[in-house]
């Protein structure tokens, strides 16, 4: 299946080759979970502080049993603020 | 000490400066800046009067750590009756300028009266003197600042300045201080320019006194490891700024979008940290210079950014070949997807052009997106807007309006009337996506719940800069909270609240909060100051100036009905993103809010609260 990786401020580093503007589809196979895609780009876990599917936080607790499905939007900062 | 105790008070009218004497009584209750401004200016003036009458007056005021070596130290606030609003005013800014205030030994300046004619005024180490301002009178922030330093040949002064618009009564002028600070919010530069106070320049060398000097360093000490330490103020913040929110936002579905049409933009990215720092096509240069930090800071958010040569704004008019100050979130989320357009160029300029007029950017560009939206309905057409094709996504048009409304000229000056009083001169005051008359910020509150009441609720009108529970619902500081549910959002706003009208009567930064909580922050205060600063001293005086903010708000004629959202967010649900299908909650939260204040069913402090917060 294929989901969308978007990874921002200093984990683009970690984006595919292929990647656009911060985004990058990606085959995963069925029943991934978040944390097997962080890990297959080399992710720094302890920099993977907001973390989110279709918009929505996935806490890290939650990481390594919350599966994707086809289609999903994961995207992924470091601590980062503003306002 | 900390505190100068004094202040310097400027009759304009009868056009006397005198010193008097730091309440010191007030200065235990309320801190300084923000509290202590709020309690002279709710003593001095009459809460009913017309804002840009002589009879309102304007306090610029420092906190007691303004000055010191602690972080971000460098802040001032302008306290009065807003211009745009009618309500309790208070604007912060950082840069250099209340460093200078503070170390000219004033702890605050108290403007009053009327001048008869345009005059700034002149402080240096004690002693001040209103100068002929007739050669600034019509010149941009940045050649009045300019002026100054040239005309007292010294390039060390710090210069705080209105620009056109703010002497042509836009409703939302702001103040700017060292080319690209400002006090930005709710009109203060308005009332400055209704007095005929076109700039104020200050040289300060006194020094700041600190009442434990020992512990203080101390205190300071640690409370820079702790920013230096955390990965937001550390890292995230100085390399990305505030911008790197844009994404983050969009992305959580709470990205007003086309005055609030929408909560998610397709163009985010275009506009956002990480397009700030591509290299451009023409020039191989990434939008982003530099950043940049304000006095004593130790986080460095700011952005110094320059417009693409070859752009439409800027390609036949080389003083705007220039690195100034560049986008900050609040201001790329109003000037871009408040209004449809995805051109960071555009943006930059029109930024640039908000810096050099003196213009709150928010309001500004709120306001072109509210007025896109009357023109793309239908209600107003080129016949109102002189000519322009004012539909969302026009870059032409921004850029095109916000040279206008900086000079008051033309439909920019309708656009200078803010949101409000626009779109109920064109009889849609629903399209107003505005609370007590100042338009909404960067989050919308279908998708960031606790926003919404804070919105709803804060003293200064609509405003993320008093409850930012943005930090917690959607970034986990200080522990993440889940924004699409209104359980507990009431006592969180009531805490975000509190603690951030301490920070803002400190004389410090709140984005240190980002890391700091009060337990960083009241040693600081304790050593600093005489008296017993402790954690929860410091909350109970946050807590007593938020009263006293609302007592002076409801003494001028709001009422609860005035804590209120636009029907948008409460009837219209959200389209896409996370947040789809939801209103904001707001029915729920407020009466919850209310009684976690303390306050009656109509959002009056009971008489047992006021005993309790000690009014």
């Amino acid at each position: 299946m294929l989901i969308r990786v978007k990874l921002y401020a200093m984990l683009a580093d970690y984006l595919p080759a292929s990647a656009v503007k911060n985004e990058a589809d990606m085959e995963v196979a069925d029943g991934t979970v978040v944390k097997q895609v962080l890990s297959s780009l080399q992710m720094p876990m302890e920099q993977c502080h907001l973390v989110l599917v279709n918009g929505v936080f996935v806490a890290p607790s939650e990481r390594d049993t919350r599966t994707l499905a086809d289609g999903d939007a994961l995207a992924v900062w470091p601590p980062v603020a503003g306002g | 000490m900390a505190w100068a105790r004094k202040i310097l008070r400027v009759n304009l009218t009868k056009g006397t400066c005198a010193d008097e004497a730091l309440n010191m009584d007030w200065a235990q209750k309320y801190l300084g800046q923000r509290g202590l401004a709020t309690k002279y200016l709710t003593e001095e003036i009459d809460p009913k009067v017309d804002p840009l009458s002589p009879d309102n007056k304007m306090i610029m005021a420092t906190g007691p750590l303004t000055g010191t070596c602690a972080s971000t130290a460098g802040r001032y606030s302008v306290i009065t009756k807003g211009a745009l609003t009618g309500a309790i005013a208070c604007s912060n800014s950082g840069g250099f300028f209340g460093n200078e205030m503070k170390n000219a030994g004033y702890d605050m300046i108290i403007f009053e009266g009327k001048s008869p004619s345009p005059v700034y005024l002149f402080v240096q180490d004690g002693s001040a003197q209103l100068l002929d301002a007739a050669d600034y009178w019509g010149q941009s922030c940045w050649t009045t600042e300019e002026g100054i330093k040239e005309k007292h040949g010294d390039p060390l002064l710090r210069v705080a300045s209105i620009g056109v618009s703010g002497e042509k009564g836009v409703k939302f002028a702001c103040i700017v201080n060292d080319m690209d600070r400002a006090a930005g919010r709710s009109g203060v530069g308005t009332v400055m320019g209704s007095k005929n106070l076109k700039a104020v320049a200050i040289r300060g060398t006194l020094g700041v006194k600190v009442d434990d000097a020992s512990r203080f360093v101390d205190a300071v000490a640690a409370g820079k490891s702790v920013l230096a330490e955390n990965a937001v103020t550390g890292q995230g913040l100085p390399a990305f700024g505030t911008q790197v929110l844009m994404n983050v936002i969009n992305e959580s579905g709470a990205l007003p979008t086309r005055n609030h049409l929408d909560a998610q933009f397709d163009g985010a990215n275009n506009i956002s940290a990480e397009a700030m720092a591509e290299p451009r096509a023409s020039d191989g240069k990434p939008n982003l210079l530099t950043n940049a930090a304000c006095f004593g800071c130790t986080i460095a958010c700011g952005r110094v950014s320059t417009v693409e040569r070859t752009h439409y704004t800027v390609k036949d008019r080389p003083e705007y070949h220039v690195a100034s100050g560049g986008l900050e979130y609040e201001a790329a989320w109003a000037l871009g997807a408040a209004t449809g357009i995805d051109d960071l160029n555009a943006l930059t300029f029109a930024n640039f052009i908000c810096n050099e007029q003196g213009l709150d950017p928010i309001s500004f560009g709120a306001t072109v997106g509210a007025a896109m939206e009357l023109f793309e309905d239908g209600t107003i057409t080129t016949k109102e807007t002189g000519g322009i094709e004012l539909k969302f996504g026009s870059a032409e048009a921004l850029t095109t309006l916000v040279e206008l409304c900086g000079k008051g000229e033309g439909f920019g000056a309708e656009i200078g009337l803010g949101s409000k009083l626009l779109c109920e001169k064109y009889g849609r005051p629903e399209l107003s996506m505005s609370v007590k008359g100042q338009e909404f910020p960067a989050y919308d509150s279908r998708g960031i719940q606790g926003m919404g009441l804070a919105y709803a609720t804060s003293n200064r009108g609509a405003c993320h800069l008093r409850g930012y529970t943005v930090a917690s619902e959607i970034l986990g500081i200080p522990e993440k909270t889940d924004p699409l549910v209104t359980d507990g959002k009431a006592g969180l706003v009531k805490a975000f609240q509190d603690a951030t009208a301490v920070v803002d009567s400190a004389g410090i930064c709140v984005f240190t909060t980002f890391a700091w909580s009060m337990d960083d922050i009241a040693p600081q205060i304790d050593a600093a100051c005489e008296g017993d600063w402790s954690v929860e001293n410091c909350m109970a005086a946050g807590e007593r100036i938020w009263n006293l903010e609302r007592k002076f708000n409801l003494d001028a004629g709001f009422v609860g009905k005035d804590d209120n959202l636009p029907a948008r967010l409460l009837k219209d649900a959200a389209k896409t993103g996370p947040a789809k299908g939801k209103t904001n909650g707001l029915d729920i939260m407020l009466p919850e809010y209310y009684a976690a204040r303390g306050w009656t069913v109509e959002g009056i402090p009971s008489n047992e609260t006021l005993d309790r917060v000690a009014l």
